[in-house]
């Protein structure tokens, strides 16, 4: 009794909001769920669990032969190529781009908070650049070089770099605006230039999370290089596709046990890191 | 027109001249001007305390005046020159003679010493100056000197996130001292200090703006630290300049009114409290 009387006297007015929010919710995605066929019960049928069983007992006798693992190094080391020198390349464009779109770090908004017509104008083409960029995935892009440069690891660089360019520009601004703004502020105060306002002001507030962001990138690389492999550019995906199409689980395992050690050892790196910078 | 040439041609003397500047904060166009027809002149080389409660716009007299924010009308001249009819990048020159240190010191918590009080370099460095003081601080002997003043020369390669408050805010002005300002703009450097550190900081800022004839404008929420120390005290509330005075007509009476909430020109409060006031006033705060 007396907490009904509580409750009505103090009704919680964010209440009704979550329920609607949750009805809402439920009835999108409903619909979302029969338009993408998900039926996750047809694994479960007789005859793909027979083959399923085959293909994964094979995953248990990884393949060790002598040729397969110096094709394997190879094939890992040309994937690790092909996504540092993607990501290099994606930084080179991304950080001119996160210099000139972070507004932080604006000299002719100091004071008035509007920033110059002409400064305003090029901060939004560089972001239209940066949204073009990345809203073509890094698989199209691939498909698109296979076809100009023919297959091969060049195609897989190039539409990492280009991806990727677009989504660390991206990310970079938006964790150097979501910093703390201070110390870079008042350098802008002082009369520091842009430039000499990052390196001393906003790069030691977010620096660590710029690294960290940058090697889960990688890792993204990587694993991006893989799926790339698959239409032809090149690097473990394009032996992987040829193993998967041979039914060959044990190599196949192999494969995925590197993906694994690949992405694990990104993780240190990046733990490594941001434990000297932290 | 005539005006304007009058004041700016006075002004050549003059490191400061505000004539009726109201300012209002970017945010709220529809809130009361956080300034209201301000009226200073500040001479090269002249120490001035600003005074006044909480929220009385200290700080944003301070932000006006090192160019970093646009007053909404009003004259405002800085070293004889109109900040916000020059161009961008004349405006930014002259922030490079004028140094802010807001009373939060805006030092990265990564960053180590050195680097940060160097930092008051960047505006006479190029790009690649500052990126090799990066990696190898160009002038650590400097830093290590202004440190000292400050009795924090021990802390020279230390993180600035291993510093107290305290350390930090004297860091914070130590990077004062390696700027090449000639106006010096500090807010609050005593929030953080004992007594006995203030005593030092306040009379470390004056001998340096006294060596090298700068400016000197100082927020305090000390009064007796601001009476004992500057020649001239500036008194804020509301936005408005109560009184503007050398510190010797400056009186209790004075003081207690601005702090607490009497009009100036209601009467002054009773005897017996005349003498409690800067007392009352330092415990408050």
């Amino acid at each position: 009794m007396n907490t009904a009387v509580v409750q009505l006297r103090h009704p919680d007015p964010a209440w009704r909001g979550r329920v609607m929010l949750f009805i809402a919710f439920a009835v999108v995605l409903w619909p979302v769920l029969v338009i993408s066929e998900f039926k996750p019960w047809i694994l479960f049928d007789q005859q793909s669990i027979m083959s399923t069983a085959r293909f994964l007992a094979d995953f248990l006798t990884p393949a060790h032969s002598a040729e397969f693992m110096s094709m394997l190094v190879e094939q890992t080391w040309q994937t690790i190529a092909i996504a540092s020198a993607g990501l290099s390349l994606a930084m080179l464009g991304a950080i001119p781009a996160t210099v000139i779109m972070t507004q932080r770090l604006s000299v002719s908004s100091l004071g008035t908070g509007r920033m110059h017509a002409l400064s305003a104008f090029v901060r939004h083409v560089v972001r239209a650049v940066l949204v073009l960029l990345r809203s073509v995935p890094e698989l199209v892009w691939a498909l698109i070089f296979v076809r100009i440069i023919g297959l091969g690891p060049t195609a897989g660089v190039l539409a990492i770099a280009l991806t990727y360019c677009g989504m660390l520009g991206k990310v970079y601004a938006e964790i150097l605006e979501s910093s703390d703004a201070h110390a870079s502020d008042t350098l802008l105060r002082n009369g520091a230039s842009r430039l000499s306002a990052l390196l001393y002001g906003a790069l030691p507030e977010s620096g660590a999370e710029l690294v960290s962001y940058t090697i889960y990138r990688w890792e993204c690389a990587i694993r991006g290089s893989v799926v790339m492999g698959f239409v032809g550019a090149g690097g473990l995906g394009q032996r992987m596709d040829e193993s998967m199409k041979m039914l060959a689980g044990s190599e196949v395992s192999s494969m995925l046990i590197v993906f694994v050690l690949l992405v694990a050892a990104a993780d240190l790196v990046s733990k490594i890191l941001r434990k000297r910078l932290g | 027109m005539s005006v304007s040439s009058n004041t700016s041609s006075g002004a050549t003397a003059l490191a400061y001249d505000l004539q009726a500047l109201t300012v209002r904060h970017l945010a709220d166009d529809a809130a009361p001007p956080a300034l209201h027809e301000i009226q200073l002149s500040v001479a090269p080389g002249e120490h001035l305390a600003i005074i006044g409660p909480s929220g009385a716009g200290k700080t944003t007299l301070l932000a006006t005046l090192s160019l970093s924010q646009r007053p909404e009308s009003g004259q405002f001249h800085v070293f004889g020159q109109e900040p916000w009819s020059l161009s961008q990048s004349a405006r930014h020159k002259l922030r490079a003679r004028l140094f802010l240190a807001p009373q939060t010191p805006p030092l990265p918590p990564r960053q180590r010493v050195v680097t940060a009080v160097l930092a008051a370099r960047l505006p006479q460095w190029s790009l690649w100056r500052a990126l090799v003081s990066l990696i190898k601080p160009a002038d650590p002997e400097a830093a290590w000197q202004a440190l000292s003043r400050f009795n924090l020369g021990d802390k020279l390669y230390s993180r600035v996130d291993r510093l107290s408050g305290g350390e930090r805010q004297r860091c914070g002005l130590a990077r004062l001292l390696l700027s090449s300002a000639e106006a010096l703009l500090v807010d609050e450097p005593l929030s953080a200090l004992d007594p006995a550190l203030s005593e030092l900081t306040i009379a470390t800022l004056r001998r340096e703006a006294a060596e090298r004839k700068a400016t000197l404008i100082c927020t305090l929420h000390q009064v007796d630290l601001a009476l004992a120390h500057f020649p001239r005290i500036v008194a804020l509330r509301k936005g408005r300049i109560v009184f503007d005075l050398p510190r010797e007509q400056v009186t209790a009476e004075m003081i207690d009114a601005l702090y607490h909430g009497e009009p100036r020109s209601s009467k002054p409060l009773p005897k017996h409290d005349e003498h409690q006031a800067p007392l009352a006033v330092g415990g408050c705060l």
